[in-house]
This record gives C-alpha cells, structure tokens and sequence, in this order.
C-alpha cells in the first residue's frame, strides 16, 4: 500500500528521532479531538509552572495542539492506522504566516512486515514506534503526558552497527533510478585521544552489484549475506588505506533511500520507499520494547 | 601471559611454562576481534579443546555498540566445545567477579582442585548454558 506522494512529502528529509513505545493503555482513535485539548492544556499548566521552553522572547506564544489520524501509514489491516501529533504556535506573527510550520512534530505508527504483531489485549493499541522532530522540551512535555494518560513507556530506539549494517544492504539492494546519491557508511574509531570519524562513500551502481552478487537466498536476506557484503568492502577499503574499518564502530548509513545514525535518528528520502523502511524500524522497536 | 593473536612466536618457545587455560578475548564492540580469534583458533593443539579453552566476551553491556551476533559467538564455542563467560570490563564489581571466575578455571585446568577435572568441569558449564 503506498501513501500518496503529496502527503509523504511532509516525512520526507527531516531528522526524526526514534522511540519505541509500550502498548497504549485505553486509547481510542476516536477521541483525537479530546486528547488534543486536553495535551494543550497540560502543556500549557506546565509553562505556568515554570517549565523552561525555548520560545523566542518576543513571542507570547500559545501553544496550538493538533491530533490527527494518518489511515495511510500502515502495514497491515491489523495494524493501527498512525496518529500524527503536532505543536503549532498561537502568536501574531505565526498567523500572518500562510504556511503554518509545526513547532513540534511527533508521530506513532505500526508498520507491520509478514510477521503479524502479537496480538494485545482490545484496550490496549500498539503503536510501537514513535519519531519526533522538535526541541527536546516539547517531546518530553508530550511524552509525559502520554506516559500519564496511557500507561506507557517510550524509550530510546538505538540503532547498533548490526542494525545499520543490515540497513545498508537493504537499502541497496532497492533499485533506485540512475541520479540515486552514493551510498555513505560513516566510522568512528575507538580508543583515540581525538576523536576520528572516517566516511567510505560507494557509487550505488557498484554496491548493488556487490549485492546482486552476494545476494543467494530467494525471498529473504541471511546475516551470513550481510557480513559477506560488508566484509568485501572492509576488505576493498583495507587494500587501499591499510586500515580494518571491521574493529571501527559503523555509526551511519546514508543511502538515496534513507539515512540512518546510531543514535537513533532517521531521515527518509524517498517517498516510494517509505513505507518498507518504517517496516523495518517498527520491527526493531517491537523488538526493543 | 598475554598476547593479541596465535601463534605465539617461537623464540619464547623454552622459557614457557605450561599452558593451562586458554581464553580467547571478544570485543562484541570489534567485530576484528571475533574474526582474530577465528584464525587464531587454527593454531591450538585439538588436546586443548577438552576442557583447557573458554572464550570471554567483553562489552556486552551496551546493546546499541553490537558489532559481534551473540549467534556467531554461540555457534564458535559450539564448534570448539567450549563455554563463553559474558562480562562488562567497564564495572568494576563485574570485572572482579570475571577475574574470579576465571581464576576458578584456570586453578581446576591447572589440576589443584582435587576431584574436579578440567573436562568435568566444562561440560557442567556447557550443560546449564544450554538448560
């Protein structure tokens, strides 16, 4: 099922930081409107208290709460459609402005791939990943109150070199068209006194051939292909500079599709591709509940 | 004694004591290190393999460095018939437990636990790893 284009566009070359969530305990996506006013309302008892938000001094902002359903952003039928949650701001200016840009934007979803969700019991909905795009104030205004009201956990989705090596490869084996940008994998290196990041940019033409290649297995990919793959451009990039990029820490992965940090943040690059990528995070955040 | 890979060089060869107990270190963060211990393993006598190896993994505890499948680690010991101690060496009270652990091994390799062999020893261990 693919979204369509003009409303993917809004997810697309953002950073979005990634969570994983706890079943929601008696939510109804029916009561949007209600949860709206009642998220507005708590954040704006938490400015009352003092809680320090980062607005701009000349603005007397109110914050604007909005809640809506995205019944296109799913996997499966049995997936929850994804529920968009954006902060705008109530000033002056903002209004004059035609374009209303979010202040804050954070959105759950469940993309299943062919492994059906565990079932939940009826009051519970699972919505297992959760991105936001935002200062960090407003995530956690919004986050404690979904704590609150739903009985849930969000925590940070961490990507490991294992999940970005397996990123990389199926990100490249996606046929994209000729103008697709090279394939980026960033390096840190370890135990030195200045920090040292290396970056091994691959032609996109040329890594999916080494997938092409690689790739045996019908129908699914093996972590025996993964390693294969990465081992061949370790072993490429050792013969030129002599150093074994295997004992570094992969900390990136960009590709035309998506780009990806270990520290748990994403940014999608191609609408058509959406969809399978957010298959992929919803599983490490299942994963990782 | 230690030493960053096999075979350990030949002109050390008469001053070396008897060896008890092997223990091949992994960092779960380098994913060199597995592979090192991988060619490394070619080169211990197959004599060693009954009770005399045990292979260390080291940083397991922050998942999002992984850079060693704890399956690949599970599949090598294994193949070699030998157990795997996890361990932290960043806590202090989990890297003298290690320690201690080990030093256990090494006395019952060295044979000084009377009634304990080395290879009673480790099939215990590999047992309730498997339980």
């Amino acid at each position: 099922k693919k979204a369509d284009p003009p409303k993917t566009a809004f997810f697309l070359c953002k950073q979005w930081t990634l969570y994983s969530v706890t079943p929601l305990y008696g939510f109804s996506g029916a009561r949007l409107k209600d949860y709206a006013r009642l998220l507005s309302v708590a954040i704006a008892a938490e400015k009352q208290k003092g809680v320090a938000v980062e607005m701009d001094a000349e603005l007397d902002t109110n914050i604007k709460v909005d809640v809506s359903s995205l019944p296109d952003l799913k996997g499966r039928n049995q997936d929850h459609a994804a529920i968009l949650v954006q902060l705008f701001s109530r000033s002056p200016t903002s209004r004059r402005n035609s374009e209303n840009k979010p202040l804050w934007s954070g959105w759950f979803c469940s993309v299943s791939g062919d492994d059906l969700p565990k079932s939940v019991p009826k009051e519970f909905t699972l919505l297992p990943l959760f991105l936001t795009n935002g200062a960090e104030c407003y995530t956690s205004l919004v986050g404690s109150w979904f704590q609150k009201t739903f009985d849930c956990c969000f925590c940070r989705l961490a990507l490991s070199p294992l999940n970005l090596s397996w990123m990389a490869v199926i990100w490249t084996g996606h046929a994209v068209d000729r103008t697709a940008s090279a394939m980026e994998l960033v390096f840190s290196v370890p135990s030195l006194p200045q920090p040292l990041n290396i970056s091994y940019a691959i032609h996109p033409e040329d890594a999916k051939a080494l997938w092409d290649s690689v790739h045996k297995t019908p129908g699914g990919i093996t972590q025996e292909e993964v390693d294969v793959f990465m081992d061949c451009l370790y072993s490429h990039f050792h013969r030129h500079f002599k150093i074994h990029l295997s004992a570094t820490k992969l900390v990136k992965v960009s590709t035309a599709i998506a780009s990806a940090h270990c520290s748990g943040t994403i940014k999608f690059l191609h609408s058509e591709h959406l969809t399978r990528v957010l298959m992929l995070l919803t599983e490490l955040a299942r994963s990782q509940i | 004694h230690l030493a960053t890979s096999l075979p350990l060089p030949s002109e050390q060869d008469h001053l070396r004591p008897k060896i008890d107990l092997i223990v091949f270190v992994i960092d779960i963060k380098n994913k060199r290190s597995l592979k090192n211990v991988d060619d490394s393993l070619a080169y211990v006598d197959a004599s060693f393999f009954l009770g005399k190896v045990c292979f260390l993994v080291t940083g397991v505890g922050r998942v999002n460095c992984c850079s060693v499948e704890m399956d690949a680690v599970s599949k090598l010991a294994e193949t070699y018939c030998s157990p795997v101690i996890c361990c932290e060496l960043e806590l202090e009270a989990i890297r003298v437990s290690t320690a201690q652990r080990l030093l256990r091994l090494l006395e019952i390799c060295a044979g000084h636990i009377p009634g304990v062999s080395a290879l009673s020893f480790v099939s215990l261990m590999c047992n309730s790893a498997d339980e």
